[in-house]
């Protein structure tokens, strides 16, 4: 097995565990949680296909990491203040009884 | 044409005097019913001024006789101007004092007789306008002008006569009256219409191109058309068409006893002193245009019209309708003296006869007023006793129309009756006219003898006390009897003298009836030198000319023995009983009775003229009904078939589609909205598998 499929297969079963987490977990912040896991899955594989790819010398991957996870931490913020002022709004932080938007 | 800087003011302001009763009229018709002092006021006002300026116009006409025209450009029509105007010559300056001055007696005359209607305003409004309108006829120097006031005088006179429209009667003469003038009008019109055609102008006068002048008539004259007429002659006969329906002549004399139906001022004003004479003046207007055989035709109407007339009044028993009978009888003299004798012979009878019929109306508007309302002649006699003014004056109003000697009609009557005599055609003219005469002394004696003189018979009106408290009837006017029929106590009213309102313009008039002659003896002929534009100097020697003593003489005697008769008829023994037969009926019955239904022409007319157009205008609405009718409704069946059947496919195809179409819309919305059900997780979890299913495709492809 080479580092990189090492890296890869490892993101992977990062990103598996956190759209599990998404998809199953009732508490919104959980959900929260799990997409976080996903980021950085993918952040993983940005710094991967950087380190083994085929120009190491430019630091590409490792800056658009480092955005992302910026990007990734106002997300966070804005995302746990959504969570918030929904649950002000609806006394619970369950996603799957909050549906006033279905149609 | 002179300039109208060098005339004078009351010439260049002639349009003034039918103006303002014009004006006053357009202002009565927005006043509010109750404004009864207003309205009187402003007709009486403006008719007085009227009256005032025409005076002025008469003293112009007097200082100058020359004619004096004004014209102006009304509209344009193609590329030529349609012009109107006026004029003043000596015959209307006279018409113009005749008309007003009888117009204003008869407005005043009108507040005491129209005082308790209701509908005074109106009445004012609409004798405003008739007499705006006479004055415009009198003045108008275009045939066009003169025929638009001819026609709002017989609107008025339409409106007036069926004042009381409620009175089906009265409704009815309206209508009678109306169309039968049509029937005259539209031989004017087309004479109208002709003589634009020939002439390219409808002025009179107009310093030598007017349609009156030398060289149009010249010109019509030498123009021959059908039967060897000349135009003129054409014209002139159908112009006179309009003249004899609006004067009342044979055959279209039937609309004028009828209109009697009007207020009695009314019947003074237009159907006896004013409208009727219009026709006279019509022709009197377009002499000129009257050649020999046009006048022969006027004088023979007139004649025939004159003791036909003068025959069916002898038998009628109503006060008006004798009246009405000799109006028409008397306008056939007019006629006479304008074919026989010229312009000045008929315009002289005219004047004379518009004061003393006006008088004779006002007369028996008095006595019908004094007798509550009674309009037969055999519940009245008596009279004199209780209504000795109106007595007085109404018994010159009879001399002077039966042509008594020295009273006014007897020197008009008599110049028509000499002009008739040295008429060159025919004597028959003569000897109608004679006849006439004789008849016209004859019904007037019988008149007076059953209306004022012999003994009161029945119809004392019997009034409720109640009604003598609220209209307080003075005391001396009502007496009680013990009825003899019923035994009742009841109160009987006397017929009483009019108001002073009502009998001071009769005494106004009746100084006019016996003096106004003596501006036109054949001594003194002031009246025809001024309308022919000369002076007139006062010269006895005029009596001596041929046979003129004899004629009147024999006229004289004429009018002597009619008034014999009539006293040898109704005066000897007197009509004791209002139900006893009439003494003429007593001798022949027969011709009393075809007399009495007024030698039945109405009913001649019903027969023929009316069914005939009855039966065309069933026809019509059969056409009508059926044939366009019919058309009209297949092709409205037709469309409306056209609108159901596109109503159908509009409701069940096209609606149909777009209602099933929006049905499927819904529908899949609904299915739709289920997978929208707001848990986020589910969201998630499509786009979960949609992921794995594109990684799927992306490898599969990859490996394919």
């Amino acid at each position: 097995m080479t580092p990189l499929a090492g890296c890869l297969l490892v993101s992977a079963l990062l990103f598996s565990v956190g759209l599990a987490g998404a998809l199953t977990r009732r508490s919104a912040i959980l959900v929260l949680a799990g997409i976080e896991l996903m980021l950085n899955a993918a952040n993983l594989n940005f710094i991967a296909f950087w380190r083994f790819g085929a120009h190491p010398e430019f630091l590409t991957g490792l800056i658009f990491v480092i955005f992302s996870i910026a990007v990734a931490a106002a997300e966070a913020a804005v995302g746990l203040a959504l969570i918030l002022a929904i649950y002000r709004h609806a006394r619970t932080s369950d996603v799957s009884e909050i549906t006033e938007m279905k149609g | 044409m002179m300039r109208p800087e060098s005339m004078s003011w009351i010439v260049r302001n002639l349009w003034l005097i039918p103006a303002l009763p014009m004006a006053a009229a357009a202002v009565s018709a927005l006043l509010k019913r109750s404004e009864r002092r207003l309205s009187a006021g402003l007709a009486i006002g403006s008719m007085g001024i009227s009256l005032v300026l025409s005076l002025m116009a008469f003293a112009e006409a007097l200082a100058d006789p020359a004619r004096r025209v004004v014209t102006f450009n009304w509209m344009q029509f193609g590329d030529q101007w349609v012009q109107l105007g006026w004029l003043l010559d000596p015959l209307a300056a006279v018409m113009l004092v005749m008309v007003s001055f009888v117009g204003l007696l008869i407005f005043i005359y009108s507040l005491g007789y129209m005082a308790h209607d209701d509908n005074f305003t109106r009445f004012f409004c609409f004798m405003s306008l008739f007499a705006g309108a006479m004055l415009g006829v009198v003045i108008a120097n275009s045939l066009l002008l003169l025929f638009m006031c001819w026609e709002v005088v017989g609107l008025t006179s339409y409106l007036l006569i069926g004042f009381w429209f409620h009175r089906p009667a009265a409704a009815a003469a309206a209508k009678k009256a109306f169309i039968t003038t049509r029937v005259g009008d539209l031989g004017l019109l087309i004479g109208m219409v002709w003589l634009y055609g020939q002439t390219g102008t409808l002025l009179f006068y107009n310093s030598g191109a007017g349609c009156l002048e030398r060289t149009a008539v010249a010109g019509m004259e030498a123009h021959l058309t059908v039967a060897g007429m000349a135009v003129s002659t054409a014209i002139g006969l159908l112009i006179f068409c309009g003249a004899a329906g609006k004067s009342g002549q044979v055959p279209l004399h039937v609309w004028l006893p009828d209109a009697m139906e009007g207020p009695t001022p009314v019947s003074a004003l237009i159907h006896a002193a004013t409208m009727v004479a219009a026709g006279v003046y019509l022709v009197a207007r377009v002499y000129p245009l009257m050649s020999g055989s046009a006048l022969e035709v006027v004088a023979w109407v007139g004649a025939i019209t004159a003791i036909f007339a003068a025959c069916i009044a002898v038998a009628q028993n109503d006060i008006k309708r004798i009246l009405a009978y000799s109006t028409v009888s008397q306008l056939g003299y007019m006629m006479l003296g304008l074919g026989v004798g010229g312009v000045a012979v008929g315009m002289f009878h005219l004047i004379t006869h518009a004061f003393f019929k006006a008088l004779l109306f006002l007369g028996a508007g008095s006595v019908i007023h004094g007798c509550t309302e009674d309009q037969d002649i055999r519940n009245m006699g008596g009279l004199r006793r209780f209504m000795p003014v109106t007595f007085a004056a109404y018994a010159c109003g009879m001399l002077a129309l039966c042509g008594f000697p020295l009273f006014a009609g007897f020197w008009s009557k008599d110049a028509i009756l000499h002009a008739a005599h040295g008429w060159g055609v025919s004597q028959g003219p003569f000897y109608l006219g004679a006849v006439g005469a004789l008849l016209t002394a004859f019904y007037m004696t019988r008149q007076m003898y059953y209306v004022f003189l012999g003994q009161r018979r029945l119809a004392e009106a019997t009034v409720s006390p109640a009604a003598v408290a609220a209209h307080e009837i003075p005391a001396e006017q009502i007496e009680p009897v013990v009825s003899a029929r019923t035994g009742e106590v009841c109160i009987i009213e006397h017929p009483h003298e009019s108001p002073a309102v009502t009998t001071q313009p009769l005494v106004v008039l009746a100084v006019f009836a016996v003096l106004l002659g003596f501006v036109g003896t054949p001594a003194w002929p002031w009246f025809q030198s001024f309308l022919a534009g000369e002076s007139a100097g006062l010269d006895f020697g005029r009596f001596g000319e041929a046979g003129l003593l004899p004629l009147m003489a024999v006229s004289s005697l004429i009018v002597f023995a009619g008034l014999g008769l009539g006293w040898w008829f109704y005066g000897r023994k007197p009509i004791l009983h209002a139900t006893d037969p009439d003494a003429l009926e007593k001798i022949q019955p027969g011709v009393f009775h075809a007399l009495a239904n007024r030698l039945y022409v109405d009913e001649l007319y019903g027969v023929t003229v009316i069914a005939l157009t009855r039966f065309c205008a069933g026809f019509a609405a059969w056409l009508d009904r059926w044939i366009f009718g019919g058309a009209v409704r297949i092709v409205a069946w037709m469309v409306t078939g056209v609108g159901w059947l596109d109503a159908g496919v509009d409701r069940f195809v096209v609606n149909g589609g777009f209602d099933e179409g929006c049905r499927d819309v819904a529908r899949g919305g609904r299915l739709l909205s289920h997978f929208q059900n707001g848990r986020v997780q589910n969201y998630l979890r499509v786009i979960a598998v949609a992921l794995v299913v594109l990684a799927a495709i992306l490898l599969w492809g990859r490996r394919g």
